[in-house]
């Protein structure tokens, strides 16, 4: 995408969008970051609490290494730097699903500092964002509106559990690059296995800041919209946001700094209020908690133990596989793609296994809604399928409609092949009898083959209609030129 | 550094105390006294001396992820005010 292209339009000239991204993500573990309560998904309510997470007096937080050791990974993985002495502060605020009156979090001295991820847009270029910093801290509870007109509920199930908070710098200029951004960081988060990334489940969500300036003037004012959870919500708030602030700058306004609110339903933002006079934290080191100190051994054995993340793998398919960049970059967006790909390409013809993975499987699977781990189709059948094509057996053609039948769950390729008489015609015999016939009832077109070789392909069509597809085109096309002197 | 009654009153609010209006001058002047005296300690000269984060020189201790508390929602919710169907209950809080 060209610089030009990302500025938006206004009534008095163009304007340019800076964004920068807090991401949210809970960490991968199974109690939270201060107690042993269990985390997870769909317990009854306030079934998951200790005495730490609903703040009763006297409970002392006791930090869970698991998680620790998660950010430590996840700040690795961002190529950012560990730092070996953190400490955590109280972010203090007030609310009924935030029991303490604060937020364990860590605001002077994080766990991880800058690093720098590099980004794929759509259209297959690249850009580096930079990673201000990654803390951890604790998520608060739940609060439920609709369940009484006059009482609000609190559910402390989540309150306590652990989140990495991942600050990036203001280096992104659309909505595009900010989806692409979360996609980036959701991926290198699921390989090393720090996050889910289940965004549904609000387990990775984004808080984003979005300013406008003229192009190369200083930055504008932002305002920071909160809890964006999945990516087109991002890029419809973005895009709201900016236009919202535009609007105002060309009518003379100014913006001001607030924190506001994504609405999905009316896709708007609007002003939170109620979070003005919070911003006020009055940060301090929390005196429960004594400094986090770590060992670079320890630190040195996380590096060791890190997966190939998906930059590496992708240059490493490209080289190895000699695959596009696009297809190495969408079989390595996820893990469990890329482990089923190296799995089907294994001794196999790996372009061609990449096309079928690729163009077909994954293509039938996004239809549906669904990804890798939902195929019905095992990979060892994708290199049957390859197989059966490299080996002359069946033609591409052909390989689709094998494919179709294996997507019903009909058997494997060699089966499929069997029971539905799909074997190519390599016997040319019948392949010469059914040109013969051709060529019989079309001899105007047999003389303009031999004035124009190109004109061959309407017979080689002709043949494989006549067969049913299943006429191997390589000895269709030598037996052709053969009979018509060519 | 002065504090009057409007910080006062914005500190109060902060934390959630209620403070009458005739106790916040009062209160600025408390306050104030004890910044002053607070004031005296930036005499002491701390350059190139790191910020005390703990009193204790050991590091913090780190615990196994495990699950070890939790599945008591009645005892949780035993000093509440008002709960109901294993929810806390509070005065409408809204956004």
């Amino acid at each position: 995408m060209s610089e030009k292209s990302k500025l938006i339009q206004g009534r008095t000239g163009p304007w340019e969008i800076v964004l920068g991204l807090e991401i949210h993500a809970q960490v991968a573990s199974n109690s939270k970051l201060f107690s042993g309560a269990a985390v997870g998904f769909g317990a009854g309510p306030n079934e998951q609490v200790a005495l730490v997470d609903a703040a009763m007096p006297g409970m002392l937080p006791v930090i869970n290494r698991h998680c620790v050791e998660q950010a430590v990974r996840a700040g690795l993985g961002l190529n950012a730097q560990i730092n070996l002495w953190s400490r955590f502060d109280r972010k203090n605020y007030f609310y009924p699903d935030l029991p303490q009156g604060y937020q364990i979090s860590q605001f002077k001295d994080p766990i991880v500092g800058e690093g720098i991820v590099e980004v794929e847009r759509d259209d297959g270029t690249t850009f580096i964002v930079g990673v201000e910093r990654l803390h951890l801290e604790q998520d608060a509870g739940k609060s439920i509106h609709d369940l009484d007109p006059n009482f609000t509920y609190v559910d402390l199930n989540r309150a306590g559990t652990a989140l990495m908070e991942i600050v990036s710098k203001p280096d992104m200029r659309s909505s595009d690059e900010a989806a692409s951004y979360v996609k980036k960081i959701r991926t290198i988060l699921r390989y090393l296995g720090a996050c889910d990334g289940d965004m549904e489940k609000g387990n990775l969500r984004a808080d984003v800041n979005v300013s406008v300036r003229r192009p190369g003037a200083e930055l504008g004012t932002r305002c920071e919209i909160k809890n964006v959870n999945s990516y087109r919500y991002i890029q419809q708030a973005i895009e709201y946001e900016a236009r919202r602030q535009i609007e105002i700058l060309e009518d003379g306004g100014s913006i001001h700094q607030e924190t506001r609110l994504f609405d999905p339903t009316k896709i708007e933002t609007r002003s939170m209020r109620s979070k003005e006079e919070a911003h006020d934290y009055r940060y301090f080191p929390d005196p429960d908690l004594l400094p986090l100190v770590l060992d670079p051994a320890w630190v040195q054995s996380i590096k060791d133990s890190l997966p190939e993340l998906p930059d590496p793998k992708r240059k490493r398919f490209e080289s190895q596989y000699g695959l596009s960049h696009y297809d190495a970059g969408v079989l390595v967006a996820d893990q469990a793609r890329a482990a089923f790909y190296e799995q089907a390409a294994a001794g196999r013809d790996a372009k061609l296994v990449a096309n079928w993975t690729v163009n077909n499987l994954l293509g039938r699977l996004a239809e549906n809604g669904g990804d890798i781990e939902n195929s019905p189709i095992p990979p060892e059948d994708i290199a049957g399928l390859v197989k059966l094509i490299e080996d002359g057996v069946i033609s591409s053609k052909i390989a689709k409609e094998v494919f179709d039948h294996m997507w019903a769950g009909e058997g494997t390729p060699a089966q499929v092949v069997e029971k539905f008489g799909l074997v190519q015609i390599t016997d040319t015999g019948a392949i010469e009898a059914s040109i013969d016939k051709i060529m019989a009832a079309n001899p105007d077109k047999v003389e303009a083959a031999k004035e124009r070789p190109q004109a061959l392909g309407w017979f080689v069509g002709q043949v494989m209609r006549d067969t049913g597809g299943k006429a191997n085109p390589a000895a269709v096309n030598e037996i052709l030129k053969a009979k018509l002197g060519l | 550094m002065a504090i009057d009654a409007a910080t006062v009153r914005k500190v109060a609010r902060l934390a959630r105390i209620r403070e009458p209006e005739e106790r916040l001058e009062p209160l600025a002047q408390e306050l104030n006294t004890i910044i002053s005296w607070i004031e005296q300690l930036e005499e002491v000269d701390t350059d190139g001396v790191e910020p005390m984060t703990s009193v204790v020189a050991v590091a913090l201790p780190l615990r196994d992820d495990v699950v070890t508390e939790g599945g008591d929602t009645s005892r949780i919710l035993s000093n509440a005010p008002k709960s109901a169907d294993g929810f806390f209950i509070v005065p409408k809080v809204v956004e």
